[in-house]
């Protein structure tokens, strides 16, 4: 399935742009989680990562549909 | 909610403060977050403050209707600053006001903990040798 993938904070870093179109095995946000860590390795390296969808977190269960955009959280610091 | 704010302008604090300001308060608490000249002992040049817009200010009101309702306040502000932020300067600043004191201090620090864990924001900072995404790595 193809996804809009869109990255913020450190996560733009690690995948080197703020957008990208992610094609995956799969269709929850698990499997999306997967496929990122197996491209980009240093995602394990972070205290966590987390994924919005709508401007709402969603956990790993969550099922996407096609060209669904998956907003990367890394560790959030404001204050 | 016109109480909740984010902004790439320097913070006015007395404005924060005016938004939650009522006749039947009895108590106002502040929090400003500043910048700090230092971390870790190592000299901070500035901080970057970069924000998923849309989805930080929907968790921003959720955590000040929260707030408001569990603590029974008169109104609650939050206004966060993105972009460069100096030293010095404030990169939040959370108001809230109650008919006693007590409950707008809990108010408040429930606001600044909560806002640090789920609003999504993030800092970098900025050394003369080099940059860091605060928090990204455990």
């Amino acid at each position: 399935m193809k996804i809009q993938i869109i990255a913020f904070g450190i996560a733009k870093d690690i995948v080197g742009k703020k957008q990208m179109t992610l094609d995956f095995e799969g269709k929850s946000v698990g499997e999306v989680r997967t496929c990122l860590v197996n491209r980009f390795p240093e995602f394990e390296q972070l205290a966590s990562l987390r994924f919005a969808v709508n401007t709402s977190y969603v956990d790993d269960s969550f099922e996407l549909t096609e060209n669904d955009e998956v907003v990367l959280i890394p560790p959030v610091s404001g204050g | 909610m016109k109480n909740i704010v984010i902004t790439s302008e320097p913070l006015n604090s007395q404005l924060c403060i005016n938004s939650v300001a009522d006749n039947g308060s009895g108590g106002l608490v502040v929090f400003i977050g500043n910048v700090r000249n230092k971390t870790k002992g190592k000299e901070v040049k500035y901080l970057d403050f970069e924000a998923y817009e849309a989805m930080a200010l929907k968790e921003m009101q959720k955590i000040a209707r929260e707030a408001i309702e569990r603590w029974h306040l008169y109104d609650m502000a939050i206004h966060h600053r993105v972009g460069r932020v100096g030293i010095g300067e404030a990169a939040v600043v959370i108001a809230c006001s109650s008919a006693h004191r007590k409950e707008s201090f809990k108010a408040c620090e429930f606001a600044i903990d909560t806002l640090k864990k789920t609003v999504p924001i993030w800092k970098k900072e900025v050394f003369e040798d080099g940059e860091v995404w605060v928090s990204a790595h455990p």
